[in-house]
């Protein structure tokens, strides 16, 4: 049987549009010191280093031993796990592993990017395939778009619906020292903001920022010596499925989303998430995410997302609080984008997300996003599985 | 009409041409605003273990802590490895054959690694060198502002 | 640590250009094969790990273009950016985490990129890139320091060369068998001090898998399982400048953690036979130190005794090894299997008889800066 691994420590950058002070490798030292700070370890009490970023947002190849003096991983093991979008997620769940497996006690996972060093659309295209694809498909946001406009056509969803999540991220992003947006904006700017691509307009998608986040793991007996309060893993599910983008058929919702999560909350115990869980963060890249992804998590049923997030019910104060960190849209430093929202939720579980803290945090969702679809669920929660 | 499943294999050409723009960092800035000005090589070094590097960085990846003391170091050293390169390649900033080198430079703890241009077959470990900096108004704050070290 | 095994093994032949397979193709072939090999099903897999590179493949996400291939579909998968010994460490720990069979697949073609720019793309942007420092010629700076230090001779890593080239002939696998003599190789064009073209290897196209099962998944498997008893890997410094580039520091870390696993004290002892990462003819002797079969410096040595030779006490490489056949990504898992097809007694007139305890290695980085290694036997 597999040990149970929890949370200790989490560091992250402040997120920033650019930094020019320091190199890749620096800002990664900075989000490692602020993790090692948290829960009180020097370098020298971590066994393994898992680290993750998109190779060709800033074209350095093998991100693994070309960042060691950052990362601290030094006569360390460190492997390198990337999966695009999700890659802060797979890094969490790898450093997941590498505990449960009973090999390494403490364990640290890096994600990281400096967007502002690349072009990012540039880069992204490349993920489609050099033959069929990447003379056609031109990016995330028309994709997002595709799925956003079938969305709004199947459930009759407005432009105004998606710009009120943006409107409660921004708003949550006040409350976060770390997030790379922090002023609040209006529906009314949502909707004012120039069109990229029907209907997404500039505020209902994420920001490109440079920034890290490192999230430190512990074995069952360890953890709970470092912190009085663990974030416990309770499961981490994953579908990467790859999909053709001409195939992918968007009035089945989010299916990589409805499958990783239904795993996990078989795991977790989890019947009713809206009212199990105490908080969610989610990797929501735009607002239509905002509407449509909850429906797949099983927040409410299907078409029913505009009015649950209208009626306030992922609000702070709400039923279940979405983003309190202000998620995505309020930072996105693209490898570290997923284990940000893992961290946030160790925080919350922790009690240790300052003003942003939710009270009395026993369980919370965390899920990653990118590739063509794919989706991650890991779930925390304070009682050890 | 349907291809026989003998059709000759087609392939297709392609690059990822992307443009970056690499931070350098503060520390690295010092550095090469060092040599761009004052065709100086400077390092940094780690009060705890002393150990001095070039180029100069952030932190000590041995104790982990920042490194705030600098140093000016020689522009000269000694050679602790190198070879002499005879294939071409685009990205090369000379024409071979021409050498590699690890340089330890006068008062630094570590190699630094750049090429030595002329006479390549000269060159041999233990080999004293020396830093030739490009002309004031071609240096613009670069690793190839040092054009070349040059055996002594 | 559980009991955990490699139960199937599959790789494709290495060429230099394989032009009627995709990478898709050529992961799907060693899927298939892998599971043909283990006499299990795609249902019998519960997680799979891809390897994979952006810089190799020319493609930002390259575990996208190859997750169907591998069988991922709505399973979990994940992906491993660097060799294949460390994509099957990870695959191992996900064993070990509570997965029932961990499928790892490899692919790499270098045939469709230019491996200069991508090893390039290794270096520092600033410092280091800018001055065209690409895997050759720093590995030439590695060989310069090694054989400074210890007095060796560029013969020395010549007769590497020619022993594995000639145990290539042996591996209907194998890329580039050649029958060489030491004059061949030194009189082979000069390509960076001290390396010569013959001291290289080439540059392959291929793909690998290997499926690793706990002890309920190794019963179900109809192939003889291979014990994983011993794994680690560790890395050193970054800049060529900060290492000391004639002693393996993190290898000897690596494979002194590994051998504590497998309650191994005396390596050269207890293993009978290494498949090694030798990407170019000094590494064999370099890494066979750093594994502490010899002391520092003694490397070569072992050759020149015939130690390393098929019928020596510690055969090195009997399939040839990197310097035949060099798929990037692959050739580390490449690696594995041969050292598993040993223990199963599968190696065919590559066999090294009676060999009971193997050992398996892959590097990453520039001059291998992290390495990997693998000790596996064939009894539980």
């Amino acid at each position: 049987m597999p040990g149970s691994v929890a949370i200790v420590g989490v560091g992250q950058t402040d997120h920033r549009s650019h930094r020019p002070d320091v190199n890749g490798r620096e800002m990664i030292y900075e989000a490692v010191q602020r993790a090692l700070l948290d829960c009180e370890l020097s370098i020298n009490h971590i066994d393994a280093i898992i680290i993750g970023n998109m190779d060709h947002f800033e074209s350095i190849n093998y991100v693994d031993t070309w960042s060691v003096e950052g990362s601290g991983a030094i006569m360390k093991p460190i492997m390198k796990v990337s999966t695009g979008g999700t890659t802060g997620a797979s890094v969490a769940i790898a450093a997941y592993y590498h505990v449960a497996s009973g090999l390494f006690d403490r364990v640290l996972a890096i994600g990281w990017e400096k967007n502002s060093e690349s072009d990012t659309t540039g880069a992204i295209i490349t993920c489609s395939d050099p033959v069929w694809d990447r003379f056609s498909y031109s990016g995330a946001i028309p994709s997002l778009a595709t799925e956003a406009s079938a969305y709004m056509n199947q459930y009759g969803v407005t432009q105004e619906d998606a710009a009120r999540v943006t409107v409660r991220d921004r708003g949550n992003a006040v409350n976060n020292p770390h997030a790379h947006l922090r002023k609040p904006v209006s529906i009314h700017e949502v909707l004012a903001s120039p069109m990229l691509a029907y209907p997404i307009k500039l505020l209902d998608i994420c920001p490109r920022s440079d920034g890290a986040a490192a999230v430190i793991f512990a074995s069952d007996g360890i953890a709970q010596r470092i912190t009085p309060r663990p974030a416990w893993i309770k499961a981490c599910s994953v579908r990467h499925t790859y999909t053709w983008f001409g195939d992918v058929d968007y009035k089945q919702g989010l299916v990589s989303l409805q499958r990783a999560s239904a795993e996990a909350y078989l795991r977790a115990g989890i019947k009713s998430p809206a009212d199990e869980l105490d908080v969610a963060e989610l990797y929501l890249p735009y607002s239509y995410a905002g509407l449509k992804w909850i429906e797949d998590l099983g927040f409410c049923a299907r078409g029913e997302g505009a009015g649950f997030v209208e009626d306030g019910h992922t609000d702070i104060a709400g039923k279940i609080p979405v983003n309190p960190s202000g998620g995505v849209l309020s930072a996105n430093c693209i490898g570290a984008t997923a284990l940000l929202r893992v961290g946030e939720a160790a925080l919350q579980v922790m009690g240790k997300a300052g003003p942003r803290q939710i009270p009395d945090v026993k369980q919370a969702l965390a899920t990653g996003f990118g590739g063509c679809f794919w989706s991650d669920v890991l779930i925390l929660g304070s009682g050890r599985p | 009409m349907i291809k026989p499943e003998k059709t000759p294999i087609l392939s297709q050409k392609g690059q990822i041409a992307m443009p970056y723009t690499w931070w350098v960092g503060n520390a690295g800035s010092r550095f090469l605003a060092a040599l761009r000005d004052d065709a100086r090589i400077i390092g940094n070094s780690c009060e705890e273990c002393g150990k001095v590097f070039v180029p100069p960085r952030k932190n000590c990846g041995y104790c982990y802590r920042e490194l705030t003391k600098w140093v000016e170091l020689g522009n000269e050293g000694t050679v602790i490895a190198h070879t002499v390169v005879h294939f071409s390649f685009s990205l090369h900033p000379c024409r071979t054959p021409f050498a590699y080198a690890l340089i330890k430079l006068d008062g630094a703890d570590v190699g630094f690694m750049h090429v030595v241009r002329d006479h390549p077959e000269r060159l041999s470990n233990n080999v004293r060198v020396k830093a030739i900096f490009r002309d004031r108004a071609l240096r613009i704050g670069h690793i190839l502002d040092i054009e070349t070290f040059e055996i002594i | 640590m559980d009991h955990i095994a490699i139960v199937g093994v599959a790789q494709t032949g290495y060429e230099a250009k394989i032009r009627n397979k995709t990478n898709y193709d050529l992961v799907y072939e060693v899927t298939k094969g892998v599971l043909d090999d283990a006499g299990l099903s795609l249902a019998d897999i519960d997680n799979i790990v891809t390897v994979s590179n952006d810089f190799m493949d020319g493609r930002t996400i390259s575990s996208m273009a190859v997750g169907e291939a591998a069988g991922g579909h709505d399973k979990n998968i994940s992906t491993v950016e660097g060799d294949g010994t460390f994509g099957a460490f990870y695959g191992a720990m996900r064993v070990l985490g509570g997965f029932n069979t961990t499928l790892v697949v490899a692919h790499s073609k270098g045939s469709e990129g230019s491996l200069k720019h991508i090893t390039n793309a290794m270096f520092d942007p600033v410092y280091h890139r800018l001055i065209g420092i690409e895997a050759i010629s720093a590995s030439a700076i590695q060989a310069n320091s090694y054989m400074d230090r210890f007095g060796l001779s560029e013969e020395s890593f010549a007769m590497v060369s020619v022993k594995n080239h000639q145990n290539g002939f042996n591996n209907p696998y194998a890329h580039m068998p050649l029958n060489l003599t030491v004059e061949d190789v030194m009189k082979s064009a000069r390509i960076a001090d001290p390396l010569k073209l013959l001291d290289c290897s080439p540059v392959s196209d291929g793909a690998a898998a290997i499926i690793i099962a706990n002890e309920e998944y190794s019963r179900r498997a109809k192939t003889r399982p291979v014990w994983i008893k011993g794994i680690a890997h560790c890395v050193e410094e970054y800049f060529l400048g900060d290492r000391d580039l004639a002693v393996a520091k993190s290898l000897r870390q690596a494979s002194r953690k590994a051998y504590e696993m497998a309650g191994i004290s005396r390596p050269v002892d207890s293993i009978d036979v290494v498949e090694l990462y030798d990407a170019f003819s000094y590494m064999e002797p370099l890494w066979l130190e750093g594994l502490g079969f010899c002391e520092e410096g003694r490397g070569p040595g072992m050759l020149k005794d015939g130690i390393t030779l098929m019928s020596g006490k510690l055969p090195v490489n009997p399939s040839g090894g990197v310097l035949s056949s060099h798929a990037l990504l692959v050739a580390g898992l490449a690696r594995i299997i041969e050292a598993t097809l040993q223990l199963r007694g599968e190696a065919g007139s590559r066999q090294i008889p009676e060999a009971k305890t193997a050992l398996a290695h892959g590097i990453n980085g520039p001059c291998g800066q992290s390495h990997c290694v693998w000790v596996l036997s064939s009894e539980q």
